[in-house]
């Protein structure tokens, strides 16, 4: 009777395998190794992988620069509103990509709120490559803030207590002993924000747009292909996931991987 | 472990195929035609019509790749007809015309093709190989190469369909943009017409798709695009007769 439940498990996993994977291993089918080096000699694909390492590292930049501190302002600080200020950061991360075009669109577009005192200022965001990092860092940021909220959170706070009380000030006890010690969960949301911002789309295509060398990331230039030139969009899909997974592979290797276990990634 | 898997997919298949009954007419129509074929396939039919709309590009791709729909309504005639060489589609024929303008957001000081050619000026246009996408390279083709090639250089986006022109005009993400006629009144944008001998000949196409489970109300649906409540409302919205063909 015990046998069920052990049988359950296994064919839920297989089943869970199968369905995560087959998509994946199927982009792979479709694609000779030949066809997938021609595809990327092809004009505008090697643009948009370049476009897409670029605009991603810079919102990870962004990203992290920022969301560091605020994540330990919320791992570390009990005030009022911070339930409510949790939830704001996290919100981005349950909002459809299509919603977040719109926001952000509503919010930075030339009608937006801030459309007029972004003019007054000389910017015009949509339809830039500037706007395709706003984006990306929009969708983006939660991932990281989370995980890094979780990382400081696991900091032992023994530690923290003994550097201050031999006299260190928060931010060296903060530099040398709490990111140091939260360096593996930091890793892992850096790469769970990374994932998040190479896959980009629908905020991408709203706000920013699609042009080659300017706007059209790796997944608009698949989208681009999808019904021109399907084989051209396997291709680059192809690249995409051994990027993907390299990083997701890299991360693991280098310092995250018990990290990236312990937070689900 | 495998059949085991793939039986419980199929059992998750089957327990949530609730808004996709077979019994539905499923049209795959062009973005463009949305307004006209909502209002004119609202209510109390059977079977009941399942509209989806998207670039006539990708509807064909998706029909390409094994999707099928019950009727195929594109932007132009060319991707029916070539579904059609394709064995894909039954003999399609041409139920609406169109318009292509140049549509700017309403304050926009834009009132011929010449001003696209300014420095700086932000212009969207459908991708190529989308219908929209393609008139538009048509138009500006017949404008001579140095005013085709500084209209092409103020490009700031080439969108999938035309849903995106019309959006990035109406938040005035865009200075100015091709898009059909009947595009602009929704989303009140201003339109400046073509001289007649820029402009192309928009024809919109319309097929059955072979091997439907529902023949009849297949080309009953594709006939009443001609003639009937949804050609009425074609009219309605601006678009005009088919002719010839």
């Amino acid at each position: 009777m015990r046998g069920w439940f052990a049988a359950l498990l296994g064919v839920a996993t297989a089943a869970a395998l199968l369905f995560l994977t087959l998509p994946v291993v199927a982009i792979f089918v479709d694609t000779s190794p030949a066809r997938l080096l021609d595809s990327l000699g092809e004009e505008g694909a090697l643009d948009a992988l370049w476009l897409s390492l670029k605009t991603t590292a810079l919102a990870l930049a962004i990203i992290v620069v920022v969301g560091t501190p605020v994540a330990w302002l919320l791992a570390s600080r009990r005030f009022p509103g911070r339930a409510l200020a949790v939830t704001l950061v996290e919100l981005p991360l349950v909002l459809p990509p299509a919603v977040a075009g719109i926001a952000l669109l509503a919010a930075l577009g030339p009608e937006g709120i801030l459309g007029g005192a972004l003019a007054d200022a000389g910017i015009r965001l949509p339809l830039t490559t500037a706007a395709v990092v706003v984006a990306l860092t929009f969708v983006a940021s939660p991932f990281y803030v989370r995980q890094a909220q979780a990382a400081f959170g696991a900091v032992d706070r023994t530690l923290v207590d003994a550097s201050r009380t031999l006299g260190a000030s928060e931010a060296r006890t903060f530099l040398r002993v709490i990111v140091p010690t939260a360096a593996p969960g930091l890793a892992a949301a850096g790469a769970l924000a990374l994932g998040r911002a190479l896959g980009e789309f629908g905020a991408t295509l709203m706000f920013a747009g699609s042009l080659q060398g300017i706007t059209q990331t790796a997944p608009l230039a698949i989208y681009d292909r999808f019904a021109t030139d399907f084989d051209a969009a396997l291709a680059l899909s192809a690249v995409l996931v051994a990027v993907s997974a390299g990083i997701l592979l890299a991360v693991k290797l280098v310092r995250g991987g018990e990290a990236l276990d312990r937070a689900g990634a | 472990m495998r059949r085991a898997a793939l039986a419980v997919l199929a059992t998750a298949a089957v327990g949530c195929g609730g808004d996709d009954e077979p019994g539905d007419l499923v049209v795959s129509a062009a973005a463009s035609l949305r307004a006209p074929l909502t209002e004119c396939s609202r209510d109390g039919e059977d079977p009941r019509i399942r509209l989806q709309f998207a670039g006539s590009d990708e509807l064909a791709a998706q029909i390409r790749k094994g999707v099928r729909p019950d009727v195929y309504a594109a932007a132009n005639t060319k991707l029916p007809d070539q579904l059609a060489e394709e064995g894909l589609l039954e003999q399609p024929a041409v139920f609406a015309t169109n318009r292509l303008v140049l549509a700017t957001p309403r304050d926009s000081r834009i009132d011929a093709l010449d001003d696209l050619e300014r420095p700086g000026l932000r212009l969207v246009v459908g991708s190529e190989g989308v219908p929209i996408g393609d008139y538009t390279r048509e138009v500006l083709g017949r404008l001579g190469p140095a005013g085709e090639r500084a209209i092409l250089a103020n490009v700031r986006s080439e969108e999938p369909d035309v849903k995106g022109i019309v959006g990035k005009l109406a938040q005035s993400a865009a200075d100015a943009g091709f898009v059909y006629r009947t595009d602009v009144g929704a989303a009140r944008l201003r339109a400046v017409p073509l001289a007649a001998r820029l402009q192309p000949e928009v024809a919109y196409g319309a097929g059955v798709v072979k091997g439907t489970d529902l023949p009849e109300d297949a080309r009953a649906f594709a006939a009443g695009l001609r003639t009937g409540p949804c050609a009425e409302a074609l009219r309605a919205a601006g678009f005009g007769r088919p002719h010839g063909r």
